[in-house]
């Protein structure tokens, strides 16, 4: 532990989650939980092709229906043009979408919906729909998009934001430090690495749903299942073309995020129908519409290229990005700006280097954010490519990497050059033990005992892997979060928050951070977060925000009602402001002498000048500080049948201080289980019409408790002078780790490079079968 | 129809649909505990025990539970004291967002039931119809533990 962070109270310790009672007793807490009188069940229609004009729609039938309230086409709801990405404003994502329009571009696309006295009655209107469709060519492939005569997906002429719609790109980005080409000439050593990663799905085991109804004031309640409630509540408003002062967003419990409910997806439609009829709206995704029709990490085909000194030092690095963003563009631009901003600074050494991409629209299922964010398909081939280097310079791996990677006190271009989606912002690192994250991690997995044995039990051979990494804390210059503290003259506090618990413990943490500045346990904290009306703004959760930036917010927030109780408490105490402490829910003078907090506060509610006591402050990060992370893994390959077992995982990350080592822990291990599917198992297979295939949980292979290997989570920790109490985000990065270190440990196993996600045995059977020819 | 279902030792009579399923009963209901995560038995959000056995209820017809004993998580602690499973869970940061954790503390009630000392891979193989994409179920295992040893040191059981 850092030796700043010895001595906290509240701090660094693993504390039961603030809303942990509710959650183990089953309170009905998340949003399908609250029943209201007279509730809607919307259903949505959906494409059944991946891109057709619809050409007639005819809802009389529908409508008739017994218990039918309302049917929404295209032809009686807003046509404003939107993003559904729940970025900051301006999104820096293309205004692509429509609540509904009279072309479809994926199967699965709206093309109605349905709100009824029950579901089932809702299902049979969504039957009694009559389209008429013509089919248009579709783009089902990365590679037709771009081609000459492709047909366009977006060929409307009022979307703003399209890079080049006419063919198909919706994002480009092109950034340089030094000349890569120069950098190449100059190399002793070159190697590259194309690496192709697939369609993948967040799953949240709650799938999108929304609640909406009008309040008494007939204002329009979303409570809502989101990451970003105040996005939302601005979205929809511009999507629905009503004042947002109209719009109230509750965030509940949510059954988790990863990005995907970073997108407002369904508020619009159930906002509707309630403005519509008066009626509460319930419209949830089922599990196979959750697959069809809401988000997917963004498949990508990244190249990299290394030139390398014979000595090892990197000399250039290229990456080249193709990126699928789907039929919309929603976080497009920057997951792709992500594969090359997250990733190329921890090489910062190597003076030439060069990233381009593009993202491109097919009539496939839709991009979005999804926890790692692009950097975890620019680090497959990076680490990939790392690995092969080490081989060709015959260094050990793990040596290529601690030469090369960035260090304590050092910058990157790359900061300033690319950031969100834009020019990005420089910095120096100011906390970082990936050195001693890598030496703990070696150890723990036995590196030099294992690395290069080939051990052989049967048809298993084994092998060990490794790579290294970094992420961000927050968008620096964009994000912002706010958070309010108030006092009650018990001595307990109200902490109000626009920062969005998600199921990540943030609440708890957030709440524990206020609780050291105030000398006060845990329980004194009532914690209420999310709610448009009665919490300040915050941006919600997403790249690795809550902890630096809403931390920060909260931080300061606890800070000036430390000092506005140190006021009240001085002439009680007969003591100068600047002698308190508060420690034990009291105040303390240097000469030992104390009040309770709840006499300072009866004395400044009911006594003397009195006034709330109470602050709101807010942080706009200048920095985005990296998590770091080592991870290490020793596999079993099957020679036989192509199987691949990771034996054990181990991953020691640099957090900075952790709040809650729990929950840092738990946020590791939860990504990192997510990583291995990702690399061995997820996959949603798509038909050559564009459907998905497999739709469900159990043709969609996540990891189950049988599946999940043995792993050591290793909290490293650093103390981050810019972070509240020394912390660092850690919410995303895991995820990246999984799928170069299992690929490193696989060629150390048989020899073979495996470059296409999931590593599935066919394919591993097929590259050692090529390998031996 | 008519069906009788005694749900956390209370016994009451719906009227239900001869398709509806259990899930969809004990919702409307207001046991709000049991999620849904897929409808088609594959995540195990939906677990209850029935006549003490851990069951998904939403590929289970109402009708068929006719006569049984439900318990769900509202039923498990006896106000502000947790049961040991839950208090494990607590304890060992085996929640994090919470929506599988009904589902999983019913399923580990079953397993203690009926196994009070399992070893990992017996717990592992129990639970392995309850997915969880937040915790990576590293937590959750060593709470099954916990829970088995508080269990054992006499705290009381179901
Ligand atoms: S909802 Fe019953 S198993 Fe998923
Ligand atoms: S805690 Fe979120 S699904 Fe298990």
């Amino acid at each position: 532990m850092s030796d700043r962070a010895k001595n906290f109270a509240t701090v660094g310790k693993s504390l039961r989650k603030v809303d942990g009672f509710a959650l183990v007793t089953g309170k009905p807490e998340f949003v399908a939980d609250l029943q209201l009188p007279d509730t809607l069940h919307v259903k949505i229609l959906g494409s059944p092709y991946a891109h057709a004009r619809i050409t007639s729609i005819d809802v009389t039938a529908a409508e008739a229906i017994p218990g039918v309230a309302c049917v929404l086409t295209h032809l009686n709801t807003p046509s404003t043009r939107h993003t559904t990405a729940g970025q900051g404003y301006p999104e820096p994502s293309p205004y692509d979408s429509r609540m509904f329009e009279d072309k479809v571009r994926f199967v699965g696309d709206r093309v109605a919906a349905v709100a009824a006295d029950s579901e089932a009655i809702a299902e049979a209107a969504l039957k009694a729909i009559r389209v008429q469709y013509e089919e248009l060519p579709a783009v089902l492939s990365m590679d037709e998009a771009r081609r000459e005569g492709a047909p366009v997906i977006h060929d409307e002429s009022d979307s703003p934001g399209i890079y080049d719609a006419a063919r198909n790109i919706v994002a480009d980005v092109d950034i340089d430090v030094g000349d890569v080409k120069q950098g190449f000439t100059e190399s002793d050593e070159i190697v590259e690495f194309t690496c192709e990663t697939q369609y993948a799905q967040h799953t949240p085991i709650e799938t999108h749903v929304v609640l909406s109804y009008l309040d008494s004031a007939h204002r329009l309640v979303l409570r809502t299942s989101t990451q970003v409630p105040f996005h939302v509540r601005r979205i929809v408003a511009q999507t629905l073309g009503i004042p947002m002062q109209q719009i109230r967003v509750i965030k509940p419990r949510i059954g988790g995020g990863f990005g995907t409910k970073q997108e407002v997806l369904l508020e619009d439609v159930a906002g509707w129908v309630s403005l519509q009829t008066g009626r509460p709206a319930l419209l949830t995704l089922t599990r196979k519409e959750e697959f069809e029709a809401s988000r997917t990490r963004h498949p990508m085909r990244v190249r990299v290229k290394l030139g390398a000194k014979r000595d090892g030092r990197l000399h250039a690095i290229e990456m080249e990005a193709t990126s699928n963003t789907g039929a919309y563009g929603s976080h497009g631009l920057t997951v792709l700006a992500n594969t090359g901003s997250k990733t190329l600074p921890l090489y910062n050494k190597a003076p030439n280097a060069h990233f381009y991409g593009q993202a491109v629209y097919t009539n496939l299922p839709v991009g979005g954010a999804y926890r790692g964010y692009g950097a975890t398909q620019g680090y497959f081939p990076l680490e990939t490519a790392m690995d092969e280097m080490a081989v060709r310079l015959g260094m050990d791996p793990i040596e290529l990497r601690r030469i090369n990677h960035i260090q304590l006190g050092e910058t990157s271009p790359i900061f300033e050059k690319l950031g969100e989606g834009r020019e990005g912002v420089s910095q120096t690192v100011k906390s970082c033990e990936l050195p001693r994250c890598i030496d703990i991690g070696a150890e723990r997995i036995g590196w030099t005992k294992k690395r290069g044995k080939r051990l052989k039990v049967g048809s298993w051979v084994h092998g060990v892997g490794m790579s290294i990494m970094m992420q961000g804390s927050g968008i620096p210059e964009i994000d912002m979060a706010a958070a309010t503290l108030k006092m009650n003259e018990d001595g307990s506090f109200n902490l109000l928050m626009g920062a969005t618990d998600l199921g990540t413990g943030s609440d708890t943490i957030l709440a524990q951070i206020a609780a050291e500045v105030l000398g006060v346990s845990l329980t004194k904290m009532l914690v209420t977060s999310s709610d448009t009306d009665l919490t300040p703004f915050d941006v919600g959760a997403y790249a690795s925000s809550t902890t630096y930036v809403s931390g920060m917010a909260v931080q300061r927030a606890a800070e000036q009602v430390r000092d506005q109780i140190f006021g009240v408490a001085a002439p009680m105490l007969g003591a100068s402001a600047n002698d308190l402490t508060l420690r034990d829910d009291a105040v303390f003078a240097a000469s030992g002498e104390s009040v309770s907090l709840a006499r300072v506060c009866q004395r400044a509610m009911y006594e003397t000048d009195q006034f709330q006591i109470g602050a709101t402050a807010s942080c706009v990060p200048h920095e985005s500080p990296a998590p770091f992370l080592a991870n290490f893994a020793e596999v079993a390959v099957n020679t036989e049948t192509g199987k691949v077992r990771v034996v054990h995982y181990v991953a020691a990350v640099d957090c900075g201080v952790a709040i809650n080592p729990h929950m840092a822990e738990g946020q590791m291990e939860g990504a990192i289980v997510n990583g291995i599917g990702y690399a061995l198992t997820e996959e949603m297979i798509l038909s050559s019409k564009g459907r998905v295939r497999n739709p469900s949980l159990f043709d969609y292979k996540i990891l189950g408790m049988l599946d999940v290997p043995p792993m050591d989570i290793i909290l490293v920790e650093s103390y981050e002078p810019t972070g509240p109490m020394g912390a660092k985000s850690v919410g995303e990065i895991g995820i990246n780790g999984p799928i170069p270190t299992i690929a490193n440990a696989i060629y150390d196993a048989v020899g073979v490079r495996l470059t296409q996600t999931p590593f599935t045995p066919e394919r591993v059977l097929e590259a050692i079968k090529e390998a031996a020819k | 129809m008519t069906i009788t279902l005694t749900i956390n030792g209370r016994e009451r009579k719906f009227e239900v649909d001869p398709g509806e399923k259990l899930l969809e009963v004990l919702r409307r209901e207001g046991y709000m505990s049991v999620k849904k995560g897929c409808g088609t038995g594959d995540c195990g959000a939906c677990a209850i025990l029935l006549n003490g056995r851990s069951v998904n209820s939403c590929l289970m017809f109402a009708a068929k539970a006719d006569g049984g004993e439900i318990l769900t998580v509202e039923g498990l602690a006896t106000g502000e004291i947790l049961h040991p499973v839950q208090t494990a869970f607590l304890a060992e940061g085996a929640v994090q967002c919470g929506y599988c954790t009904p589902g999983m503390v019913m399923s580990t009630v079953d397993l203690l039931t009926r196994n009070p000392d399992p070893t990992e891979r017996e717990i592992r193989e129990a639970l392995s119809g309850n997915l969880c994409r937040c915790t990576g179920y590293v937590k959750q295992i060593r709470a099954v533990q916990r829970a088995a040893e508080l269990m054992k040191d006499g705290e009381p059981r179901v």
